[in-house]
């Protein structure tokens, strides 16, 4: 339907807010609320230590099947920014059994949907088909796991492809290029969170055949891998293939990886981008904060609720503040990231009306959140929330290709399908006074950084 | 950020297929006023989603007053009835109830999707935003403002900016040459009368379709689209026009901006969804431009040369006009060598050279691709409303695989030299390209 070949990098897999500048926004894949939800999957590990997830779903006779790998740009050597993802690409060239592409040839041939993403901390590729070809994805899946081929002139054109994929999502945009700027300040000197997924151009420019051969090597192997599996399938069907099919791809002894954590001090402040191009200012505030990996359930939970409160849609307190209200913004929200594998992050961004200023925004953001703080919240107003996210719970099922999406990920950032199946229960026992501390310690994290996104020119925003 | 629908992501559906054993059953309901919708009823989880479209979209909206339907799109679900803006909002956040509306250069749409507990609610509000809208002047004002920071911000978006261009050099003077988000000027002077008058003049039933999906029976949705639809008045009174031939020169148009990387479209006229050929269209652009990573084009541009990330082709069948449109994206110092080998690819197929493999993994795609995307009640809602919207018939989703198989290599090659025109290819490139003389 839509022309454009698939991308083939993460990108959130919630509504975007169309003038977003958040800090991490595309960078990294997460349901969201999407992931409210208890699944009930189905669970088992083969004897190299690959796990396997089935999600059942017989609305269609169709399914989703996907691989995820522990590893993403964030795992990538000293000086070899952007091998993960162009090595998601090579991918596809081919192993001796389907050599030039025949991956792709093949799942066309049946009708087969396909793409593959690569995000900091994880690298997947995913194919839906009719249920009846599962066993011929299987078969294709399990042996680009190992058998991997590269031609030196592949490398080299698909490089080029990248480099225009590069153009394409970050130097003919502005808020993008802002991204990647205040990324690098927003985490200590040399933290993998700092540098963009695609990589740093020179460094992308520069990587080898032999640089992503041994990134293949290093960190493609059954043992660090996830298989998830929705749809129109039972568990013993997948038994029977996974056993045939995966089990006899041997492990490697991929070690465990450390949650990324962020003690060191970062550069913080304010990065500004001014450009000629830029039509509509916008300016958005980003703090460190706990993620699952590192926080408590409640303060995690609590996050989630107060960023709904603050910041989730139009009638949230920021958006009715300074959007309905004092009418300073045409856009205000929050995001709260909690599913990194290192630090999570809490932002807050708005987007003026013409003749008000970046300050200005900050400034009301400021009021709205301590109003929250000094006031609390209104009789009713946890509540509402609560009932929402439980109504998104149900929701989240409704799509065959959410719960494969939202568990993958969660065990590819290192996360438990405990962590996701028991989210209800964690929304739930938040209390007030959780939302409050949650709120406290955001204001008062000193590891924070503003953008702002402005017209050349154009002083403040105004 | 509430935006109406871009016009290039008004997808209109164009690739169906059913599935191998289509394991769905497609209901024609009536309700008691008379109302027609299609349903596929699902029971298994509590959900219902409903999509309905309102036949002409953006193209109808009056000279001056360009983004009309957007803005209307935007505001009926701002405060209806006694219910102000927020009042209105707060209802369906705390019901976790999606009602929202779309506007499209074809179609006015909209979508309604519910836990079935809240299904009385999500009706009677759907009620009042098509029967009693507010319009009042801080939603009407709010949303003018957001409209308005997006077509600024899309001034200088590559891909917004060509395809626009290329839009207006195909329809000159026509509802079509213009982006049915309208002008920062048209939005800025458009008030709550021009949006009341486009409730009473463009939405009624005789130009309305539904189709729903999920956890209701045959009955209840009589009833309840009685409720929302029923005071909906028995036409329209804006009328539609005829069709319009696109204009095509194979003219090259450059919009300069200082960026690395240039934005290609291209494109000219094709066929309409309801033409005998559409099917061996669809097919033969397969080949050339379409699917995923098999493409001709994404083979020649991307896998071998390395020129670009994205590219592809589409027949893109309007209810006035036919095109055939692509896109690519490439360093400025490239885009010559890009042009020239999109030219040379449409001119091979052009000629009529297409091999049986080809043709045949062409249809096998087309035939096992669709249904895939049947996984979600909304999802196959949109379906629903599209087959009626091209007057598919209600057993489409069994006789789709049919009409792909009857298309031969005969059907291929004539489409192929009666509707791609090498020499008239029309191409708008936004950035600094080099080595390009532009074509008036």
């Amino acid at each position: 339907m839509n022309w454009v070949p698939m991308t083939k990098i993460a990108r959130r897999f919630c509504t975007a807010i169309a003038l977003l500048t958040t800090v991490w926004a595309g960078q990294v894949l997460w349901a969201g609320h999407a992931w409210a939800g208890v699944f009930n999957p189905e669970t088992f590990t083969l004897a190299n230590g690959m796990q396997v997830v089935v999600l059942p779903n017989h609305r269609a006779p169709v399914v989703l099947h996907m691989v995820w790998y522990k590893v993403g740009s964030a795992d990538e050597p000293a000086g070899k920014s952007g091998v993960a993802h162009l090595l998601e690409h090579l991918m596809f060239k081919g192993t001796p059994k389907h050599p030039n592409g025949e991956f792709s040839k093949t799942l066309a041939q049946h009708g087969g949907q396909e793409n593959a993403f690569t995000s900091l901390d994880y690298t997947g590729y995913h194919q839906t088909v009719a249920s009846d070809r599962l066993e011929m994805v299987m078969e294709l899946e399990a042996d680009r796991m190992t058998n991997l081929v590269l031609k030196a002139e592949d490398v080299a054109t698909e490089r080029a492809v990248v480099l225009e994929e590069r153009n394409q999502r970050i130097e003919n945009k502005p808020g993008a290029r802002l991204r990647v700027q205040a990324n690098q300040k927003f985490y200590p000197q040399n933290h993998p969170y700092g540098r963009p997924v695609i990589g740093w151009r020179e460094e992308l420019a520069s990587v080898t055949r032999e640089d992503a051969l041994a990134f293949y090597k290093d960190h493609y192997a059954p043992d660090n891998a996830i298989l998830v599996i929705a749809g129109d399938v039972d568990v013993a069907q997948v038994k029977r293939l996974a056993d045939k099919y995966y089990a006899p791809v041997p492990a490697r002894g991929v070690a465990k990886r450390a949650t990324l954590l962020t003690d060191e001090p970062i550069t913080g402040g304010e990065t500004v981008l001014r450009d000629a191009r830029v039509r509509q200012a916008s300016w958005s505030e980003n703090v460190i904060q706990p993620s699952l990996s590192n926080g408590t359930p409640t303060r995690v939970a609590a996050l989630e609720i107060l960023s709904e409160l603050l910041g989730g849609g139009g009638t949230s307190r920021l958006y009715r503040a300074l959007v309905i209200e004092q009418a300073l913004a045409v856009s205000a929200g929050t995001y709260y990231d909690q599913a990194a594998r290192g630090d999570g992050q809490f932002s807050f961004y708005a987007s003026p009306r013409p003749g008000v200023s970046l300050d200005q925004l900050a400034e009301a953001v400021g009021v709205e959140t301590r109003r929250l703080l000094d006031g609390g919240l209104k009789a009713g107003e946890l509540a509402g929330i609560k009932k929402r996210m439980m109504a998104d719970a149900v929701y989240s099922r409704d799509a065959m290709k959410t719960g494969a999406w939202t568990i993958g990920g969660a065990l590819a950032a290192g996360h438990s399908i405990e962590d996701v199946e028991a989210w209800p229960e964690r929304i739930q026992a938040v209390t007030e006074q959780d939302v409050l501390d949650a709120l406290k310690a955001v204001l008062e994290e000193p590891k924070r950084i503003t953008t702002k996104l402005l017209q050349n020119g154009n002083g403040d925003g105004a | 950020m509430k935006r109406g629908m871009k016009k290039l992501l008004v997808v209109l559906i164009a690739v169906f297929a059913p599935l191998h054993a289509w394991a769905v059953d497609v209901e024609r309901v009536t309700s008691p006023g008379g109302i027609e919708a299609w349903l596929v009823q699902d029971h298994s989880n509590p959900v219902v989603s409903m999509r309905f479209a309102f036949k002409g979209g953006s193209e109808l909206d009056p000279v001056g007053k360009a983004g009309l339907s957007n803005l209307a799109a935007s505001t009926m679900d701002e405060g209806a009835g006694d219910l102000d803006s927020q009042a209105f909002q707060q209802i369906l956040a705390d019901q976790s109830i999606t009602l929202r509306f779309d506007a499209g250069l074809d179609r006015f749409s909209g979508q309604v999707k519910t836990l079935t507990e809240n299904l009385d609610q999500s009706f009677g509000l759907l009620r009042l935003a098509l029967s009693q809208p507010r319009f009042d002047e801080e939603p009407v004002a709010r949303l003018k403002s957001q409209i308005i920071a997006g077509i600024r911000a899309d001034s200088e978006n590559p891909g917004k900016l060509a395809y626009n261009a290329l839009f207006a050099n195909f329809f000159p003077g026509h509802g079509y040459a213009v982006d049915s988000d309208g002008t920062a000027q048209s939005v800025t002077a458009l008030g709550p009368e021009d949006l009341q008058a486009f409730v009473k003049t463009r939405l009624a039933q005789s130009n309305l379709i539904i189709g729903v999906v999920g956890d209701i029976t045959p009955q209840r949705l009589g009833l309840l689209m009685d409720q929302a639809f029923g005071g909906l008045p028995e036409k329209p009174s804006v009328k539609r026009g005829g069709d319009v031939v696109p204009t095509v020169t194979g003219r090259l148009q450059v919009i300069e901006r200082d960026i690395p990387q240039s934005t290609i479209v291209f494109g000219h006229d094709g066929l309409k969804r309801d033409d005998p050929d559409y099917y061996a269209a669809l097919v033969m652009n397969h080949i050339l431009g379409g699917g995923s990573f098999t493409s001709r084009l994404y083979d020649e541009v991307r896998e071998k040369r390395g020129l670009a990330y994205s590219v592809g082709s589409s027949f893109y069948p309007l209810d006035h006009a036919g095109l055939v449109i692509g896109s690519a994206a490439t360093e400025n110092a490239r885009v010559a060598e890009t042009i020239d080998v999109i030219r040379a690819e449409w001119a091979r197929m052009a000629a009529g050279e297409v091999s049986t493999p080809e043709l045949n993994n062409a249809k096998t795609y087309i035939s096992g691709a669709f249904p895939l995307t049947f996984t979600s009640t909304g999802a196959i809602a949109r379906v629903l409303v599209a087959m009626q919207l091209n007057k598919l018939g209600i057993d489409y989703l069994d006789k789709r695989k049919a009409y792909i198989d009857a298309v031969d290599m005969v059907d291929v090659k004539r489409v192929a030299t009666t509707y791609l025109r090498p020499d008239l290819l029309d191409i708008v490139v936004v950035g600094k390209p080099a080595g390009i003389a532009p074509r008036p």
